[in-house]
């Protein structure tokens, strides 16, 4: 279970996120949606430990992720899939989706290794061949893909996805969706997905949660979230122009 | 207008010059540490060696060549003033070895190797591939820093070698073939004239400006800004900074090795 107690993260005088709270149940996947600069990617990397938060708490399963070490044990039962894929452009695919495979504690043998990277392309729907090739000889979609095959290499327990379908046509973003749903109930993964695409939403969330002016502003189900009353995640869903949100940011 | 404003000014400018010098230092330290604790990434290692080393050998064995093929026209042009020609031989050896081949190299390094490391890191970094590191639970130091460091400690003095070499083969040349010297007598009185400090210098050279040209690359390109412009700024800010710094390392190593 990731528990989040009074985030706060300020950069210079912008106060980007205030005091978010926010519980996510094993084997959860929630959504957070939220305009562009609402603080959402922020909002994960302090999650990650990749930005510190100024003040509150991360917990997971019970325990604070007080120092490196614990956040070492974190980072290892977790997969990430960033927004523009950071595969790494010198390695070519199977070495990225292998990554973990490859160095440090978890190292197999080579042939080992690429196997189980050519099985991980498959479960996203890659053929073998694209395994020898470098990622910017892929497409987007191709390339989400492979971010998608490396962060669930090895069946983490958490798994985070920035912006998943941002850049991508609207049937690749559905496959993508369908994917990263039809996976995180295979391995049972608790998952957080920051996104501003509703598709993505309706598709992937078992609950919304809306990040705004630095904080969960309102948490429900999809259902709930298309009754709701109120106004913020009403403008925010019909994707009007009119409302509380301000447009013009 | 204050009085005490342009001390004001230089007050600041000081302090911020040392506060970047604080922060490179701590950050080095923390790669060499990465450098001597497991877990030791050997095909990074070896990926380096060959870009830092076997790649730079074409430019730094012609550069080499040309500067020891020049230096001893300008040595032979200067010593005929007093009759001294018979010493093209010695001082193209002290020339090349002392100080032409480690700054050469050195710089060709900080050209060559420390804007390609910068812009490779910087892009990593504004890509976020350095994030997806750590999160693959890989330490970016250790992974990208370490190895690159090290490879530069080890093989910039063997390329500062093969510029010696090649530059006193390059005066050998230009004097054989347009200075009337014989090789024999030439290659003699180089051999006979340098003594092992001269060597250990240039080797001992060649190791610090390495460290200097891929720790400034690195450490540029991990704190790169956001974007095109800031990969563009971290590559230019490496090659000048390791540049400079290559320079003032070479008078303070003369210093340790050569004052009297």
């Amino acid at each position: 279970m990731i528990r989040l107690r009074g985030i706060t993260r300020s950069f210079g005088a912008n106060r980007v996120l205030a005091g978010v709270d926010l519980d996510v149940g094993r084997g959860e996947s929630v959504v957070v949606i939220g305009g562009s600069g609402s603080g959402k990617s922020v909002l994960v990397k302090c999650i990650l430990g990749l930005v510190r938060p100024d003040a509150g708490s991360v917990l997971i399963d019970g325990a604070e992720l007080r120092d490196r070490h614990a956040r070492d044990a974190f980072l290892a039962r977790a997969g990430v899939l960033f927004q523009g894929g950071a595969l790494f452009d010198s390695l070519p695919v199977w070495q990225n989706v292998a990554f973990r495979f490859l160095r440090g504690p978890r190292a197999l043998p080579r042939a080992q290794a690429r196997a189980l990277a050519v099985e991980r392309l498959a479960r996203v729907g890659l053929a073998a061949d694209v395994a020898d090739r470098l990622p910017a000889e892929l497409s987007g979609g191709m390339q989400k893909r492979v971010g998608l095959a490396r962060a669930i290499a090895a069946d983490p327990e958490m798994i985070f996805f920035d912006e998943p379908t941002t850049g991508l046509d609207p049937i690749m973003s559905g496959v993508i969706n369908t994917l990263i749903r039809s996976i995180q109930r295979e391995i049972g993964a608790t998952a957080i997905t920051i996104t501003h695409d509703m598709t993505s939403v309706r598709a992937i969330a078992d609950r919304v949660a809306m990040l705004h002016d630095g904080v969960i502003r309102w948490t429900g189900t999809v259902a709930e979230m298309d009754a709701t009353s109120d106004p913020y995640v009403a403008q925010f869903i019909r994707g009007a122009a009119e409302g509380p949100i301000r447009a013009l940011r | 207008m204050n009085a005490a404003a342009p001390l004001a000014t230089l007050g600041r400018a000081t302090l911020a010059m040392l506060g970047a010098v604080g922060r490179f230092t701590i950050w080095l330290g923390q790669v060499l540490s990465h450098v001597l604790r497991p877990p030791f990434y050997a095909r990074e290692f070896r990926n380096a060696l060959m870009q830092i080393g076997y790649l730079s050998l074409p430019v730094v064995g012609l550069t080499a060549l040309f500067t020891g093929g020049a230096l001893a026209l300008q040595i032979y042009a200067g010593s005929s003033r007093f009759d001294a020609q018979f010493a093209v031989p010695q001082i193209v050896a002290i020339g090349v070895v002392r100080e032409l081949g480690p700054v050469m190299v050195g710089l060709m390094i900080a050209a060559r190797v420390t804007s390609s490391i910068a812009a490779e890191i910087a892009t990593m970094r504004v890509t976020e591939q350095i994030d997806a590191l750590v999160t693959l639970s890989t330490h970016p130091l250790k992974y990208l820093a370490a190895p690159r460091v090290l490879a530069g400690v080890v093989v910039v003095p063997l390329l500062v070698a093969v510029g010696d070499i090649l530059g006193i083969l390059g005066g050998w040349l230009v004097a054989v073939t347009r200075l009337d010297f014989a090789t024999h007598e030439y290659l003699q009185n180089t051999v006979d004239f340098l003594d092992a400090t001269d060597i250990t210098s240039s080797l001992v050279k060649g190791a610090a400006f390495g460290l200097i040209a891929t720790a400034t690359g690195c450490y540029a390109g991990m704190n790169a800004g956001r974007g095109a412009i800031g990969v563009g700024r971290a590559t230019k800010s490496s090659v000048v900074m390791a540049a400079v710094m290559v320079l003032a390392a070479n008078l303070l190593l003369t210093e340790m090795f050569f004052s009297r």
